[in-house]
Order: structure tokens, then sequence, then C-alpha cells
């Protein structure tokens, strides 16, 4: 991992073609949300009736439109917390879910079926937010451990480590629960299964807002994304205080991938690939590297719900599976047509 | 309470009787039952449109006479055939929501998953929970389906289940009787527990099972546990057949040096595995497999 030459000459901007791009990307998402409230199982005709066919109507508003835009607002975030993982570890391999988010979540889920699932009183308040805030608790603990195992922010290999273990000892854990517990199997399963087809308009609104702030705030602190990308050396002789910037884009990365997951479960590559797929495209610094590859993330797994709701209508294929195979020939592709000493992967 | 009603507006000839009727559909024939989730479901009546989302289900609802009512099914139901034509709304665990709501059912019915019910709920469909572990769930689920419809064929149905085990049981040669059988669920390996509705059929069949109580209904087990435990008998569906004589020691095995594994095919082990209503199909299925094994204890 020699710091930062991935990103050849990074504070080259050019002019016109990212903001081009920006709207490119824009434009295609609302072409795919528009296609998103007309791919089901019942097909386009759910349009025409939904004039006067209540149920109609309900499916386009209450079911499709929700999850279509929730599968867009996922891959935001995915895409957010993708480029935003990239540049925090210096690292283009760098994915979203290495500080241990994942199965940060799968646990958060695992304890709260273990706790409540059995003979509670189901329909409590706290049940019906239980499994997605559950999930989003376990993500954003799951960060903070392995923060506090790797004592802070400052040693990228010594966090990613952390994270790994993390991961590990959390996954082990979620496995214990089933076990203990097998009844929970199948309502962990359909929570990781990687799927927006149960997202609702609270969803959509949550992570909405989650996304706004995120951005917002990394966008205000990509500067320093930029001097962290010549290597940390640099980033100090600029003047840059590392500990608090680290902390705070870490903040936002987890909360981000919390909400992400605790949403749609478990999404793979998309985080990955979007940054890659925008540095591809356009050379750009980081406030714009992060919101791009954002779109990027959003469009891409927008489609792939599309796809994973027409290819297989009127059965349902997790879109988690779809992104995994899509994204996985891609990165190959990327792993073999690339220098590998120039881009160190 | 009408009564009084009707004594304060007897002045009204018409009123008293609207009234009366209304109180009529509105008391006497809404009711509330609870699911297996603990949570109350009102019927105003009996549903028409149902959507069955575990095979173990459909079979218990046709085998009550009312597989005209399903409009849909998840995949994995494929008996009585009469449910191949019915509309498939995806596997169990990855059901096309807006499939089922486009369906319009006025019943959901499902294992518990809270995921998936509580996003059906949501959307304003009615949906009760019925899970089946042991025996008497298959009796509880079908009396819960008597009332549901307001029928009277639990005990009906459930006596021809009784029966079918009691007649598979009488089917085991004395000399077989006590043969200890590990019965494997899936690879894993996961076994039938004593407690399980496969581990009661198999106590209900005279034979005895390698799995204790305590390691609870369906426990993964080390296969050097079932290596230690030298059963006189296996049963194992045919698809987990596969690395069955790669596990450590198994090959050494008397049940498997003597060829004493009883392989089910697809669709006996599908009869095997379903806490339903063919329990008594599936105990007849085991039972031939002692017999034709001709394992002596």
């Amino acid at each position: 991992m020699k710091s930062g030459k991935h990103l050849e000459s990074p504070l080259v901007v050019k002019g016109t073609s990212k903001s081009t791009l920006a709207l490119i990307l824009a434009s295609f998402a609302f072409a795919g949300l528009a296609l998103g409230a007309g791919i089901g199982s019942t097909g386009f005709e759910s349009l025409f009736n939904a004039v006067d066919d209540p149920i109609a109507l309900q499916i386009i508003m209450d079911i499709r439109l929700p999850r279509t835009l929730g599968a867009w607002l996922a891959g935001l975030l995915l895409g957010l917390s993708g480029a935003l993982a990239q540049g925090l570890f210096r690292n283009p391999l760098a994915d979203p879910y290495l500080l241990g988010s994942a199965s940060g979540a799968s646990l958060g889920v695992a304890a709260m079926l273990l706790l409540f699932g059995a003979g509670a009183d189901v329909s409590s308040f706290v049940f019906k937010l239980g499994l997605s805030g559950a999930a989003f608790l376990g993500a954003i603990l799951a960060v903070s451990l392995t923060l506090m195992l790797s004592r802070g922010v400052q040693h990228t290999m010594r966090l990613l480590l952390a994270g790994i273990i993390v991961s590990v000892v959390l996954g082990a854990l979620t496995s214990l629960s089933t076990l203990l517990e097998p009844q929970i199997i199948q309502t962990m399963q359909s929570f990781l299964l990687g799927t927006t087809s149960f997202m609702n308009w609270s969803s959509v609104l949550l992570m909405g807002t989650v996304w706004s702030i995120c951005l917002a705030f990394t966008w205000t602190l990509s500067r320093a994304l930029d001097a962290l990308s010549l290597g940390e050396a640099t980033a100090i002789s600029l003047g840059l205080n590392l500990a608090p910037v680290r902390a705070g884009l870490i903040g936002a990365l987890a909360l981000a991938i919390g909400a992400a997951v605790a949403q749609s479960g478990l999404i793979a590559f998309v985080g990955l690939a979007a940054p890659h797929l925008v540095r591809s495209l356009v050379k750009v610094t980081h406030d714009w590297l992060i919101l791009l590859s954002s779109l990027m993330g959003g469009l891409l797994l927008l489609t792939a719900d599309l796809l994973a709701r027409w290819l297989s209508a009127p059965e349902e294929l997790p879109v988690g599976l779809f992104t995994a195979v899509l994204g996985g020939i891609y990165l190959l592709k990327l792993m073999y047509t690339r220098n590998m000493n120039r881009e160190s992967i | 309470m009408i009564a009084l009603f009707i004594s304060l507006l007897n002045r009204n000839l018409f009123l008293p009787i609207l009234l009366l009727s209304y109180a009529y559909t509105g008391f006497a024939s809404s009711y509330e039952l609870v699911d297996d989730r603990g949570v109350s479901v009102s019927f105003a009546s009996p549903p028409t449109r149902i959507v069955s989302t575990l095979p173990s289900l459909t079979e218990a609802v046709c085998a009550m006479g009312h597989c005209g009512s399903l409009v849909g099914v998840d995949t994995n139901s494929n008996y009585p055939s009469a449910v191949n034509s019915i509309k498939h709304i995806g596997g169990g665990l990855t059901p096309n929501i807006e499939l089922i709501v486009s369906l319009k059912p006025d019943l959901v019915l499902m294992s518990k998953n809270e995921r998936i019910s509580q996003r059906l709920e949501q959307l304003g469909l009615k949906v009760f929970v019925l899970e089946s572990v042991r025996h008497r769930d298959v009796l509880r689920t079908l009396e819960k389906l008597d009332a549901i419809f307001k029928t009277n064929d639990a005990q009906r149905v459930w006596l021809s289940v009784e029966n079918e085990i009691s007649k598979a049981t009488n089917s085991v040669p004395e000399s077989s009787k006590k043969i200890r059988i590990y019965f494997e669920v899936s690879t894993g390996p996961y076994a039938a527990g004593p407690n399980s509705f496969i581990g009661e059929t198999l106590t209900r069949l005279g034979v005895d099972n390698i799995v204790p109580t305590n390691l609870g209904d369906f426990p993964k087990l080390n296969p050097e546990f079932v290596v230690k435990a030298d059963p006189d008998l296996i049963v194992i569906s045919d698809n987990n057949l596969v690395d069955l004589l790669k596990r450590p020691g198994w090959q050494e095995m008397t049940a498997i040096r003597e060829n004493r594994v009883c392989t089910l095919t697809k669709e006996q082990s599908d009869t095997v595995v379903r806490p339903g209503t063919r329990m008594g199909e599936g105990a007849r299925i085991i039972a031939q497999c002692i017999t034709s094994k001709g394992v002596h204890h």
C-alpha cells in the first residue's frame, strides 16, 4: 500500500466533465425511478389501472415507489461510504463493511430476536421499531468497538485489522445465537439477504435524512481527505489535525453504512465498485468523488434492483445476490486489465 | 345493553330492528383469534382468499377442505397436486410482497418471520402465524384453522393422521423395536431430536433416537457424536448423501458398512420433514425403511 499512488495526481481537476457526469447519473436515476413504478409482478398494467383500482394504486404508491427510492438511497449511502472508506484508509480496495458494521448489524438483529423474539409482546413499540433499529445500533456499536480495539484512528493498518477481528468475532456470536435459538434463523436470513422488498416510506425518509447529513458533513471535510491521499506525513505537515478529522469521517461512515445495512441487508460490492467506476470516468478531488460515487452507487443499486425484479418476475431474486455476482465480475475485470504496479491492487 | 337501547328507542319501530341487525353483524359474527406470535387477529367472516407461505400450512388448509380458498402459495408447496395450479408467490423467505398484495388475500398464513409479517401488516393485510414443532402443534394448528373457518374438521383430520401413525407402528416387526436410529434432517449435520415431530414419530414407531432430549429439537451435531453413538439405522434425504462417506470415521460405522442407510427421495423427504397433515404418511415411510432394512437390535 504505497501511500496514495492509486490516485494519480489527486489534485487535478478536469473542469466540466464532473458536473456532466453528475447530471447524467442523476437523470439515469430519475429514469430508473420512473421505470421502478412499472416493474414488478403485475407489470405496467398496475400503472394503467391505478386510477380506479385501489390495490393497483397501493402497489405503486406503497410498494414500488418506496422500494425503488429505497434502493436508490441505499445505493447512495453505499457509494458514499465506499468513497469515504477508500479515502480514509488510502486503499482502493477498502470496503465500507471493513470496520465490522455488517456483522454488527447482524448481531444486533440476532440479539433483538433472542431478547424479544420468544414470547414477548411482538406488537409493542420496541419491537416494531426494533429490527432495523437493532441493526443500526449493532452497526454503530461494532464500529465503535473496532475503534476502541485499534486504540483510535491514527493507524490505518491497526484499524483494518481490528475491523477484521470484530467482524469475525461478532459473526461467530451471531452464529452462536442462531444455534441457541433456531427459530430466529428465518427472520435473520430474510434480514441479511440483501433485498429491497421490505422497504417502506419510513425507510426512505430515514435513509434520505442520513444521506443528506453525511453528504454535507463529508463535503466540508473533503479537503482533509485530499491531503490524506498524499500520505499521513504530508497531511500533518500541511497543518492538518488528523485525529478529529478521522474520527468525524469514521462517524459519518458508520452512520451511512449502518443506515444502509439496517434497511436493505448486506449488499455486496456497490460501495467498493462505485468509486472505481467514477475514477475510471473522471479525475476529481474528494468533494466531487464522494458526490459522484454516491450517485454512481445509487444508480448501480437501482439498476440491479430493477433487473432483479424484472428478470425473475413474478418471483423475486434478492438484489444482494445480483450485485455480488455482477460486482464480482466487474472487480475481477478491473484487477486483470489494470497495470498492477501502478494501481497497487 | 341492546335491550336497553331498544327500550329507549321503542317509540320508533324501525330503528330498533335496524340496530338489532347491526348488533348482530357487529357482535355475533366477528371473532378474534390469537396466533402463535401472541397477536390477536380479528375476523369479520371466514376468509375466502388465502395466501400460504409454508408447504405444511398449504397441506393443512387443503386437508381441511379449503384448497379452493387458496389464491397463492409459496414455491415449495407442491401437495396436494391441486395447489400446483395456484399462483406462486415466491419462496417462503423471499416472497414477492407486491404479488401477494395484488392477489387481494383476506388472510396470509405464514410461519414466524417478523420481517415479512411486519411488512405485510403495514400494507394492510391480515397475517396469521402458525408454527409447528411437535405433534400437538399440528393438532393446535388444525384447531386454529377450524376456528378461523368456523368449521369442525380438526378432530377428523387429526384422527386420520393418528390412525396412519398407529398403522405404521403396527407394521414395524417386533424384532426391530428398540433399534437406535439417527435421523438427519439436513447437512450440518442437523438431527431430529426426540421432542421434534419427527422424533415423536420415531418414539411412536417404537424405535430409539441416538439424540438425547436435552440437545433440543433439531440440534446441530458433531459428526463424531454419530460415530460414537453407532446407530443401527440411518435415515437421510438423498440430497444430503453426497458427503456422507467423507465425514471422518463414518465409513467405519456399522450402519454404513452393513448398508443400513435409508435414503429418502425428494418426494418422501418432503412428506417426512413437514410438520403437517401428512405426518401419518411420513411415519409409514420411516416404518417401511425400518422393515425393508430388516434391522435387529
